[in-house]
């Protein structure tokens, strides 16, 4: 009778994403929403797609990634060039808001590249990442972030009628140039849209819970709590940890492609450091470590209060800084937390299926 | 040929100084098993401690240093108490997820305090030298003015060692010397070796593991304001995010060298910085980091224990 | 009531120096370990261990506290790679593969540390388990595709059978962590069950338990040997269950096997004895 249960509380989670979708759609067309916040709600479907992808490696993989954000960086890039090539085979729309416009077509097979690239990013990096353990793992992690970053700045990328080509710097360089080494993308237009946003954010839902509750996800969370017992009932450790970073690697680059794609100014590799890393971890701590719930609700409340309270502004990492470690200390020491079981009514037993944020 | 020598030269500088701070994560990981992010950020704030003592405070500079030494210690012991303490039976996750909160805590303290623009940190080192040379009546004020580079070693024309460099390689020789020396004979060092060996243990012997952990901690600290001085004395600039970068590179030394081993981190900070600046210098000035990062990657996955490290297995 | 459990089995020597069921003799052996021995940098852990067991055998491993039994079950499974000698399963060589591998050939186990998967339900433990059996991938799992409804379905039944070897099926969705300690015991041994084993390791299955809890453990591992047709070796320090249950005993120590026997001639043996008595004062004048 599991089994219904958790179905039935993930419909209960699309649910209240498709309501939160509908409200903000009406409240744009109504024209009630700011224009602040207006040009926020991309950036939110980013931030939850991102933090729900690496709630899957740090929760439920049980990994610290110091460098989801080098994976954002590769599907930026690889999505914004696969944008501008495809520019040749589907031109941009004039003025249609159609919504299979041939820019919604060409943004969602540019995630889809941005996807794979980042996923591919994700097997290399998974490869010697995965044999490690611990602190050792999180500080290999965050190197391959900072790799990541230092090598995209060294790349030159042009699109010529349908060519691309890539170099190591931008001289003799055939046609229209999109990567623009450390001074990053160039010429691109901006077709990132809500109802995609959205979409992304959805499907991301859609593959992490669903892959959370099969045999898949279970194993990946038996060697989350005990690898040397789940190798002793025959599960592959290496290949279930490898499927949740690359999976995570997946989402993280498509939600890059998006967020790439909805900046007006260039795209910079600078734009995806280490820094951009703990924002998102600070959205999946301040969640609930294994809360999927929990990262999209802090994603959205995050990145939305910003905007809200410009004075917070000044203060916003220092702000983060205190909550990582406030919620580390109260729901790691044992004094807070039979403080908490005193206040707060019992938590669902298994993790990643709902339940109060931590 | 000079080009190379003089790379190996500022390579080695700047390695000493990851040294140093290499030896508060080799120590603070050996003895307390855990990876303290925030090092690099104590390192930030003992540079801005000296900087304001010898600058709005005119402090002459060896005070500020030793003023640096202090605020860092005392820092360091205030954080494990409040931050690291609570923690020690829990998961590695969450206490690296604390540190780096405490990381973030310090730099973005220090933005507020000191703002983020870039200071214009003193050749401290070398005020030190000259005024130390003037005390001890071996050159007059006017020859000092007079040679721009005092207290250097000039090989030839072109090349020369400078005095900062050359205290940064005595203060890195003498604290491994020392702490090599106090881990090994005093009555304090070997708790703390006890401790590393088998915390469950040395408590039964009667070690107390908190102050032994405290002190490590104040020890590591001191040392990161050294650090903090010597690394803004040779880069004469410091903004809140100075420490964040040479601290996880000294981290990568450590584990170069073996973690928990005081001449590892020694050897794995001088080796790193040579990679680091011959790969900026060669290949190119936008990869010098991933260099020393791809260095990390290799060295754990083809020997996690380092050059000098030991074995660790997990008991089934 | 002990007596009847083992006076039923008669043991008879094979050519490898060790005793089998005479049930057993003429089928492959489940497991043979020929001078199998690690050291640690210098220090023989084990050392020349030979054994055979019989296909359907209860075989005992004991021996006074570090004489190297867990060490054992480590080789067996392959937690450690053994730095000589060789270990069979099913007549195959394990040389050079990992736990996985070892797990895929036959061979499951207990820990004498409990390492369940805490956080989960009982059930999701046993599925973990199950998980070689019902091999639909991620894909399928993903998307939801009929193979995953119909082996999530077969999988949840499974579970629940095998949950009810010890009466655990109403246990289904509580959190394994709060389980009693006997419970938690009893949950390792029908996980280490549902990876289809050939032989079943258990580790010091009795340990915390109350006598009555292991009055009724000694019943089901028979019922578990009779049921699956299996091989069980478990490592016990309660004389009552592994003389009670044991068909053949491997006494260890210092890393080295001492005495191999039927339960009679293992109580009788004067080395066992001394291995866990110490020698007698006189004796040793």
């Amino acid at each position: 009778m599991k089994l219904k249960k958790s179905t039935i509380n993930n419909l209960i989670s699309y649910g209240i994403v498709i309501a939160a979708f509908i409200i903000c759609q009406s409240m744009v067309s109504a024209g009630i929403m700011s224009r602040s916040l207006r040009g926020q709600l991309v950036p939110i479907c980013v931030y939850i797609v991102m933090a729900v992808s690496l709630n899957l490696t740090v929760g439920i993989s049980g990994e610290l990634s110091l460098g989801h954000a080098g994976f954002m960086s590769v599907g930026a890039f690889s999505g914004i060039v696969a944008v501008a090539w495809l520019e040749s085979l589907i031109p941009a729309d004039a003025q249609t808001t159609s919504l299979l416009a041939n820019d919604t077509v060409r943004l969602l097979l540019g995630m889809v590249v941005g996807g794979v690239f980042a996923g591919i990013a994700g097997v290399i990096v998974g490869v010697p990442v995965l044999r490690l353990r611990g602190d050792y793992l999180a500080i290999v992690t965050l190197a391959f972030g900072e790799i990541i970053r230092n090598v995209i700045n060294c790349l030159y990328v042009s699109v010529d009628s349908g060519r691309v080509y890539i170099a190591l710097d931008n001289l003799d360089m055939l046609g229209e140039i999109v990567v623009n080494g450390p001074a990053g993308t160039r010429g691109v237009s901006r077709i990132s849209t809500f109802a995609v946003g959205f979409a992304l954010v959805l499907f991301t839902l859609f593959v992490v819970l669903n892959l959370i509750n099969s045999r898949s996800g279970r194993a990946i969370m038996a060697c989350r709590d005990s690898r040397i017992a789940a190798e002793s009932v025959g599960i592959n450790v290496t290949k279930y940890r490898m499927m949740a970073f690359v999976t995570s690697a997946v989402l993280a680059g498509m939600a890059g492609t998006l967020f790439g794609l909805n900046l007006s100014s260039s795209v910079t590799a600078s734009k995806f450091d280490f820094n951009t890393s703990i924002l998102v971890l600070v959205f999946v701590v301040l969640g609930g470590i294994g809360n999927i719930w929990g990262s999209i609700i802090a994603a959205a409340l995050l990145t939305v209060l910003p905007e809200l309270l410009r004075e917070f502004n000044d203060y916003r990492m220092l702000v983060y800084a205190i909550v990582l470690i406030l919620v580390m200390l109260m729901t790691n020491t044992p004094a807070a937390r039979a403080f908490f079981a005193r206040i707060l009514p019992r938590r669902r037993g298994n993790d990643g299926k709902g339940g109060e944020a931590a | 040929m000079t080009l190379f020598l003089e790379r190996i030269i500022s390579g080695i500088n700047l390695g000493s100084i990851y040294a140093i701070i290499a030896l508060g994560y080799t120590m603070v990981y050996g003895i307390a098993r855990m990876l303290n992010f925030a090092h690099g950020d104590v390192i930030m704030i003992g540079a801005y401690i000296c900087f304001v003592a010898i600058g709005s405070l005119s402090l002459p500079p060896l005070v500020g240093v030793l003023l640096a030494v202090a605020v860092c210690t005392i820092l360091g012991v205030v954080i494990e108490r409040l931050a690291y303490r609570p923690l020690r039976q829990s998961a590695s996750l969450a206490v690296l997820i604390t540190a780096i909160g405490v990381s973030y805590l310090l730099q973005n303290l220090a933005q507020l305090i000191w703002t983020a623009d870039t200071k214009s940190f003193p050749p401290l080192v070398q005020t030190v030298i000259e005024q130390a040379a003037v005390t001890l009546g071996l050159a007059t004020p006017e020859e000092i003015a007079a040679s721009p580079n005092f207290g250097s070693i000039v090989i030839s024309a072109n090349l020369r060692i400078s005095g900062t460099t050359i205290v940064t390689i005595l203060a890195n020789i003498l604290i491994m010397i020392g702490l090599t020396l106090f881990t090994g004979h005093t009555k304090t060092g070997k708790a703390m070796r006890a401790v590393s060996e088998d915390r469950g243990a040395a408590e039964l012997m009667g070690i107390s593991v908190n102050r032994t952990i405290a002190l490590t901690f104040a020890i590591g600290s001191a040392l990161a304001a050294i650090a903090g001085v010597l690394l803004c004395s040779t880069y004469q600039a410091l903004q809140p995010t100075t420490g964040s970068m040479p601290g996880i590179k000294a981290f990568t030394a450590a584990v170069f060298g073996g973690i928990g081993s005081i001449p590892g981190a020694m050897i794995g900070g001088i080796l790193l910085g040579i990679i680091e600046i011959l790969g900026n210098g060669y290949v190119s000035t936008q990869l010098g980091d991933a260099f020393v990062f791809a260095v990390l990657i290799v060295v754990l996955l083809v020997k996690p224990t380092g050059l000098l490290g030991k074995k660790v297995s997990e008991k089934v | 009531m002990t007596q009847q459990r083992r006076s039923t089995t008669k043991m008879v020597p094979v050519p490898s120096h060790s005793i089998v069921p005479e049930r057993d003799v003429d089928k492959m052996p489940v497991l043979e370990a020929r001078h199998l021995g690690i050291d640690f940098g210098g220090l023989k852990a084990v050392e020349d261990f030979n054994l055979t067991i019989g296909k359907t055998e209860i075989a005992g491993l004991i021996g006074p506290n570090g004489a190297g039994k867990t060490t054992v079950f480590n080789l067996l499974t392959k937690v450690y790679q053994p730095t000589s000698g060789t270990v069979l399963v099913n007549g195959k060589d394990t040389a050079g593969m990992n736990t996985v591998q070892a797990n895929k050939l036959g061979v499951a186990r207990t820990f004498q540390n409990i390492r369940l998967f805490g956080n989960m339900s009982v059930e999701d433990n046993v599925r973990i388990g199950l998980h070689n059996q019902v091999p639909y991938g991620m894909f399928s799992g993903i998307f939801r595709l009929p193979r995953y409804w119909k082996q999530e379905k077969q999988q949840h039944r499974r579970a629940l059978e095998l949950l009810s070897i010890f009466d655990m099926q109403d246990m289904a969705s509580a959190k394994a962590g709060s389980l009693p300690y006997g419970a938690q015991r009893r949950l390792e041994i029908v996980r280490a069950l549902a990876t289809n084993p050939s032989l079943l390791l258990l580790d010091e299955p009795a340990a915390g338990m109350n006598p009555h809890e292991t009055e009724e453990l000694m019943d089901s591992i028979i019922k578990i040997r009779d049921q699956f047709q299996i091989a069980v070796m478990l490592i016990e320090h309660d004389m009552r269950l592994v003389m009670g249950i044991c068909e053949g005993i491997c006494v260890l120590n210092y890393g080295r096997i001492i005495a191999k026997g039927t339960a009679e001639e293992i109580q009788n043996d004067p080395t066992v004895i001394e291995a866990y008595l110490g020698r007698r004062k006189e004796d040793v004048q």
